[in-house]
């Protein structure tokens, strides 16, 4: 073997440019610059105030744990609320995932607007909708209620018409055949195949509640998200070490649970 | 025709299994009623339809002149202040995130109570409620979009790490023993076949995060941490219902077209 072939055996054949991906990176650079230059930050500044950080965490890790007699009931009204909000915002979602799922709703127009509907709804974070049922009912956990109930319903309805719209469609047919309505046909062929997968997104819908409930009284949506900001303002570190190890042990557990239960379901 | 026709067969009875489904029910429905027990539905204000209308009608009689006026506090600078937090919160979250998902993916460790730990402490960070972080670093930094910025750089590290660290389990060996049969060192394995096979998973989880935080961004401005969450509890406390209407407009406008881009993105690279 001559010299240069070997060292063309040892060299890797070169790949090609790709201009796309340079852009991309371009693009990308640019943007950090941009959006560090708009929002003004630096981590000169953080790592200045970095003492602060950590002391108020450090304050946080010695919980006041005389307070968890206070978060207790307030933890109670905040899981009730995630409850209620699953459960009304579930049943709408049962109801519209029909009238949007093309199997069973055959009209095309009828479909699209709904479906343009659902889409909007999704689109709001539900703490804006807490900050909204706010000004509407007033502070309290109705507000709270109201808003969990639409962001359970945009999560619930997207997978369950999706779940209706990908079922066995023999069924459907059969019962089509020996004559039977829409009501019969939804009763007998579609829900036997997609009633555990809408009882499996509803426990996931509550998981994701429970998390935004604890917040939603932080803007007066009931809830133990309003001594969450009161400890806060008032600097007392100790006590809002205490509800957030109480909301994380609640999340966490209520989490395994229900991921738990889902499991089982599917089985 | 004979009558026993018209009649099914019975189903086959499980009685174990009849009776657990039971239990479920009676729980679940006593849940509910508990959950109904305390809550207070007598309290609402008797002008709520009235303020629901008001509230409807903004969206729809929208305050054009806020749109845009190029003083910086219009519409469009917030959405765009919002956006530039979520992208660089999500930027500096990924970073974060890379260490964090090696340290949970089962498959790199050959003790399972490292990669546990792993999981338990990205399922920390998740549940540490985003406002409250938001609010830390609002002491440590003030109030402004830095401190959403940080805050969302944070706390995404729970969702994304564990997202990457899955997307780290799923890859194949094949590619990692080639390295090795050839005499690739560890730095060389991790160069040549780890990152490369990864990254499409890593940059497609990030977009889909940037997704997730530009809903969290638009809502930490409602506690002082930037973005456009602020001028809307502010036209809300004001009762600007024209206002409210133009920048619900806007959260929605904003959130479908970043959906619309980065699902495109995403599907380019899959």
């Amino acid at each position: 073997m001559s010299k240069t072939e070997r060292d063309q055996l040892l060299t890797l054949p070169k790949k090609k440019f790709n201009f796309l991906n340079l852009i991309w990176l371009i693009i990308f650079i640019g943007g950090i610059f941009v959006s560090t230059d708009v929002t003004k930050t630096s981590l000169g500044a953080f790592f200045a105030n970095f003492s602060q950080f950590t002391d108020i965490f450090v304050q946080m890790m010695h919980p006041d744990w005389s307070y968890l007699g206070t978060v207790v009931p307030l933890l109670l009204e905040t899981i009730k609320m995630a409850i209620l909000g699953t459960v009304i915002g579930s049943v709408v979602a049962f109801i519209y995932a029909l009238l949007i799922a093309r199997n069973i709703v055959k009209n095309q127009a009828v479909t699209g607007v709904l479906r343009i509907m659902m889409n909007i709804i999704r689109t709001v974070p539900d703490l804006l909708l807490g900050a909204i049922f706010v000004a509407i009912v007033g502070i309290g956990p109705v507000a709270g209620v109201l808003a969990l109930a639409i962001a359970t319903f945009g999560i619930v309805v997207k997978l369950f018409y999706e779940a209706i719209e990908t079922i066995d469609p023999g069924p459907i047919e059969a019962l089509t055949a020996v004559g039977a309505n829409k009501l019969q046909i939804i009763v007998f062929a579609v829900l036997p195949q997609v009633m555990t997968y809408f009882i499996s997104y509803c426990l996931y819908a509550f998981e994701i509640n429970v998390r935004a409930s604890t917040v939603l009284g932080y803007i007066g949506a009931g809830g133990i998200g309003l001594y969450l900001q009161q400890t806060l303002q008032v600097f007392d570190y100790g006590k809002t070490g205490t509800i957030i190890i109480v909301i994380i042990v609640v999340v966490v557990l209520i989490d395994y649970v229900s991921s738990k239960s889902r499991e089982a379901l599917m089985e | 025709m004979d009558t026993t026709m018209k009649k099914l067969p019975p189903k086959p009875v499980e009685t174990k299994k009849r009776l657990l489904h039971w239990a479920v029910a009676v729980i679940t429905a006593a849940l509910i009623v508990w959950s109904c027990t305390g809550i207070d539905f007598g309290g609402i204000k008797e002008t709520a339809g009235q303020i629901a209308g008001a509230i409807f009608g903004g969206i729809f009689h929208p305050d054009w002149s806020y749109v845009y006026n190029g003083t910086g506090e219009d519409l469009v600078s917030q959405l765009w202040e919002t956006v530039c937090i979520a992208f660089l919160g999500t930027f500096i979250s990924a970073i974060i995130s890379l260490p964090f998902a090696f340290w949970a993916a089962h498959t790199k460790h050959k003790k399972w109570y490292v990669s546990r730990t792993g999981k338990i402490v990205l399922a920390i960070i998740r549940s540490f409620p985003e406002i409250v972080l938001a609010l830390m670093f609002i002491k440590a930094v003030g109030p402004g979009s830095a401190a959403g910025v940080l805050a969302l750089g944070f706390h995404s590290v729970g969702m994304l790490a564990k997202l990457f660290s899955e997307a780290i389990e799923n890859l194949e060996d094949g590619p990692n023993e080639a390295v090795t049969a050839v005499g690739g060192s560890k730095t060389n394995i991790v160069m040549f076949s780890t990152l490369p096979n990864l990254l499409p998973a890593l940059i497609s989880n990030t977009l889909y995060r940037f997704d997730v935080s530009i809903r969290s961004a638009s809502i930490l401005g409602l506690v002082g941490a930037g973005g456009i969450g602020y001028p809307l509890i502010i036209a809300l406390q004001y009762r600007q219902w024209n206002r409210v209407g133009i920048i619900l407009l806007g959260i929605i406008l904003m959130v479908i077209v970043i959906d619309g881009i980065s699902g495109w993105i995403r599907k380019k690279l899959v």
